[in-house]
């Protein structure tokens, strides 16, 4: 795709602004899922299945609905029939159906008067289970004999032979694996597994509904992508999408988990059902953890060849995930491809397949896939540099992909900054630091696609020359700020002139969610194109006041000017000028721009991190750390950093601490963050980051995304630099102090 | 005629072949084509593919055009989080 | 069940409320007074998302019930600023030290309380006493950095 004005010497882009919505943020007036009310309103509470697989034999609700100020219960059978694909798998965990599949899935929802009262009355709801066998491990599920917990779950792509619990199977690749492994000085092999970890965002779900007998209704609700939720809760309730207006509260975190519904059709049943009343429904944390979207638990077998020079010959994988009880959910499509990423090697070999167990319907979360999968081939990358006593960097730097590099998935890389991260992180003085006793230092690189998409932006100028920017792709991490610095470059107007609003399913076209790393790329350039519109109107209009042509003006630094030979000298008309007179000169000004947009680039970072274990307890401290991530062009440098430092921190959760522990009941041990312990402040060093700027040609300014890759190298980083510290491989997450200590006194 | 590379596990679905030439002028034409002389791609197909086009990814955008030198690679559609 | 009469003090103002003896302060301040910017992200005490003051003890106000507020004074986050922003706040912005902000209300109260106890601290004490306070989307660094630079500014050092 053509880059129109690639350039450097921004006057705003680059800058670090307040962001809009600071003020609100840090005053405790932004408002979140949970703090809107409406008149009238019900509280709602879910009642959730103890057993990870039971058929469900019986629910009376008739004790509930009999206590004063219960409005309404609602179960399966109050949900339309004969939904197919996906849109039956949503429906299936709203409620529960005949079985209930994990433990935590949802069987009925009481609406009443008060939140309490919703709750003593959920307690009141009588089901009666017939407990079934369950399993949760994703070896487990695929093991001869496992319990085969729903039928017919394969899709088209399961060879036939297949564990009943396989739902689908990939394979791609190219070139000879086997010439490559022979021509190989060392083979290895190693088999890594990763457990289901929680995004973690500190909001819980909420939502407010509201459903008339009619099946029009709104929704108010804290959610990644507002017409997702407006077309699940359609489908699931059997109503029409126009029907529901959906406004995006703020959005206290989502990670990719609250791209799609959980728990959102229930209050509209139950508003529907309780006359029309609008219903509250808020989760718990243990609601959350027990119940939506974690990540997949992977099993990974990798094995690769390389050269004593550092050369990689060949290189082949085979995955096993389970993305829960639902078909579709593990991202064996997204890991696969990122496993090799980042080389350019001549032979390769994926292969995967998705197993369903007994545990919630997995979610994205941030890098779908590509965490796991570069814990495999990364680590097993450091074991075989630590046998050959070769430096990490310079392995990647020989191996890693460049422009022009055919990918391992099979598109060609444009233009790509891995190699520029690569030679940061080696230039780097954290590289050179010397190391202690029991310290130890990993390197990994990582990977994500970015992502464009379904994408719709108005602008409209203000009568005082300000301009309004709608967008649909909910803020969760600065895009506001960072869409509203490039408006401000693009129209040439100070940025405290722009705002940006996020608005609901009514104001625009259908826009996909704040997903893939996709905000300030696709609705950024969509905004740019919604300006320049904006700008060719308004220099028609100060044409048309100069009686000179359209083509003879020319926009800059917030003003029409004359431009050319024959376009006389007038003095420039601002774009206040030009705004507060429009009614007069043809009607509002405005911009808009809508597309699936592509051109998005790949995104690519490499990290450096220094541990320190404790040889008595295998604790493991994190001394420094260090992310390097191209980032096209940064166009709020500290809303990058924080995606780097956020990204990473969430990688070094999973990497030591994080896992979802189910005992043999199949219940989930550890749904509180007590238990569940992401990192605390006191756990983490400062994250130093360097920011690489590749511009992607992509991009009116160069954007990439930036919000994914980070998360992907801490996993191989921080077990490569336990194994520097200690000589033990853990090759299973979380390495744990435990696990790290058995790791130690096995080795003696 | 538009090369078209399929991923290991959709070969079977089309007689084996790894490259399968078409005839089309956008992505949208490209997979009506594939679909129709490989009846079998229909489910992976229906189920949502992303498509890169000479090395530009593309979601989902049956309109973007296809060369006639064009190399195109299926892949399974990318989520994000 | 019947309630309880609670009358209590939230950022200077006098107020009072029936609360169901179950109810937490963190249930009373947001339902019944309408001071919806104290959240909740675990209702356990883990998160630290509902942190206020309570006669100047910072606590998790999902751990407290409503009832025990009777006669205490309740510092919340919308009683920190004055007719400006405090520090804090101010540098919470100006570093960007916060991302999605569910978190941000009870750390900045959290850290309010620190910096009245201790107006020097070093990194360390800093992500000590925060360490009741979860944030997933910023990795800490730039909190660290605006309690910092807030903590110098109020000692006049900035």
């Amino acid at each position: 795709m053509a880059r129109d004005d690639v350039k450097t010497g921004y006057k705003l882009i680059g800058t670090r602004p307040n962001r809009p919505d600071g003020l609100d943020k840090v005053t405790g007036r932004a408002r979140y899922g949970a703090d809107f009310s409406l008149p009238g309103m019900l509280h709602a509470a879910v009642v959730r299945s103890p057993h990870a697989h039971a058929r469900i034999v019986k629910i009376d609700a008739s004790k509930a609905l009999a206590l004063d100020g219960v409005k309404a219960v609602v179960t399966r059978a109050d949900l339309p029939t004969g939904l197919t694909g996906e849109e039956l798998n949503l429906q299936d965990n709203t409620l529960a159906g005949e079985k209930a599949l994990y433990d935590g899935h949802a069987v009925a929802a009481v609406a009443a008067t008060s939140a309490l009262l919703a709750q003593d009355a959920a307690r009141l709801i009588e089901v009666e289970y017939e407990v079934l066998p369950h399993v949760t491990d994703v070896d487990a599920a695929m093991a001869p004999g496992a319990p085969v917990i729903r039928e017919g779950v394969a899709d088209y792509s399961v060879p036939e032979g297949m564990n009943g619990n396989v739902a689908r199977y990939m394979e791609f690749g190219h070139g000879d694996v086997d010439a490559g492994f022979a021509a190989a000085d060392i083979v290895r092999e190693q088999t890594y597994k990763t457990e289901a970890t929680h995004q973690g965002y500190i909001e819980p779900h909420a939502c407010v509904a509201q459903m008339g007998e009619d099946g029009r209704g709104e929704m108010w609700v804290c959610t990644q992508g507002h017409w997702y939720i407006r077309r699940m809760c359609a489908s699931v309730l059997g109503i029409e999408a126009a029907g529901l207006r959906v406004t995006p509260s703020e959005i206290g975190g989502g990670f990719g988990g609250k791209t799609t519904i959980f728990m959102e059709p229930l209050p509209l049943a139950l508003s529907k059902k309780a006359g029309g009343r609008p219903v509250k429904l808020v989760m718990s944390r243990s609601e959350v953890l027990r119940a939506t979207g974690p990540t997949a638990s992977a099993s990974m077998d990798v094995k690769l060849g390389m050269k004593t020079d550092g050369t990689i010959t060949a290189g082949q994988v085979f995955f096993r995930m389970q993305g829960g009880a639902f078909p579709g959910m593990s991202p064996i499509g997204e890991a696969l491809p990122c496993a090799f990423a980042c080389y350019d090697i001549p032979a390769l070999k994926h292969e995967a397949v998705e197993v369903i167990a007994n545990r919630p319907k997995a979610a994205a979360y941030r890098a779908p896939g590509s965490p796991m999968a570069a814990f495999a081939v990364e680590s097993l990358v450091d074991e075989m540099c630590r046998e050959l006593k070769l430096d990490p960097i310079a392995v990647r730097l020989k191996n890693g992909a460049k422009n022009g590099s055919k990918s391992s998935y099979g598109p060609v890389y444009n233009v790509i900054g891995l190699q520029e991260t690569l030679e940061a992180a080696k230039a780097h003085p954290n590289y050179a630091i010397p190391l202690g006793p029991n310290q130890g230092r990993g390197v990994a690189s990582g990977f994500w696609f970015n992502h464009g998409g379904e994408t719709s932006v108005s602008l409209a100028v203000g009568e005082d020359g300000t301009a309004t920017v709608m967008i649909g792709t909910p803020d969760i991490g600065g895009s506001r700020a960072s869409i509203g610095l490039m408006v401000a470059e693009c129209l040439g107007i100070p940025y405290e002139d722009v705002r940006v609003n996020v608005v609901e399913t009514g104001a625009l076209g259908v826009n996909e969610p704040t997903h893939g790393s996709r905000a300030t790329f696709a609705s950024g350039k969509a905004a740019v194109e919604s300006a320049r519109q904006a700008i060719a109107e308004m220099c028609r209009r100060a044409a048309a006041d100069w009686g000179i042509d359209a083509e003879a003006v020319e926009w800059k630094d917030g003003a029409a000017h004359p431009a050319g030979p024959n376009a006389g000298k007038h003095p420039p008309m601002t774009i206040g000028e030009i705004g507060s007179k429009m009614g007069s000169t043809g009607g509002p000004i405005s911009g808009h721009h809508e597309v699936t947009a592509g051109g998005y680039g790949a995104s690519f970072g490499t990290h450096v991190v220094d541990v320190e274990v404790d040889p008595e307890t295998g604790r493991t401290t994190v001394l420094r750390y260090l992310v390097v991530q191209d980032a096209g062009t940064a166009i709020h440098p500290a809303y990058v950093e924080g995606q780097y430092q956020g990204g990473a921190a969430q990688g070094i959760g999973w990497a030591l601490n994080e896992e979802y522990v189910y005992g043999t009941d199949g219940r989930l041990q550890n749904p509180i963050f007590l238990d569940y312990r992401i990192p605390v402040a006191s756990d983490l060093p400062m994250i130093d980051t360097v920011i690489v700027e590749v511009p992607n040609p992509g991009h009116p300014y160069g954007v990439r995304g930036v919000g994914e890759t980070g998360i992907t190298p801490p996993l191989p980083a921080i077990a490569s630099a336990i194994a520097g510290a200690t000589g033990a491989r853990i090759r299973s997450l979380p390495c744990s102090p435990p696990k790290v200590l058995a790791a130690i006194k096995a080795k003696g | 005629m538009a090369k078209v590379h399929l991923w290991a596990s959709l070969r079977r679905f089309a007689d084996g072949q790894e490259v399968v030439e078409v005839e089309a002028a956008t992505v949208g034409q490209m997979l009506d084509a594939l679909e129709k002389a490989h009846p079998g791609l229909g489910p992976a197909i229906k189920a949502g593919l992303s498509v890169a086009v000479d090395g530009e990814v593309i979601a989902n955008n049956r309109a973007a055009p296809v060369a006639a030198q064009s190399e195109v690679y299926l892949l399974q559609r990318l989520k994000g989080g | 069940m019947s309630k309880i009469h609670v009358t209590t003090t939230v950022n200077g103002d006098p107020v009072e409320f029936l609360a169901d003896p179950r109810e937490t302060l963190l249930d009373a301040l947001r339902n019944h007074l309408d001071l919806t910017g104290t959240k909740e992200g675990c209702g356990t005490g883990d998160c630290g998302a509902c942190s206020v003051t309570v006669d100047g003890t910072l606590v998790c106000s999902c751990l407290m019930l409503a009832a025990e507020a009777n006669g205490k004074r309740v510092e919340t986050i919308e009683g920190m600023a004055g007719e400006e922003l405090h520090p804090l706040q101010r540098k919470f912005i100006e570093h960007a030290a916060l991302q999605c902000g569910f978190c941000t209300p009870g750390i900045l109260v959290a850290a309010k309380a620190l910096l009245e106890r201790n107006p020097d601290p070093t990194d360390t004490e800093i992500r000590y006493w925060l360490a009741g306070n979860l944030c997933r989307c910023t990795g800490y660094d730039k909190i660290i950095r605006a309690v910092q630079d807030a903590a110098a500014e109020m000692r006049g050092a900035a």
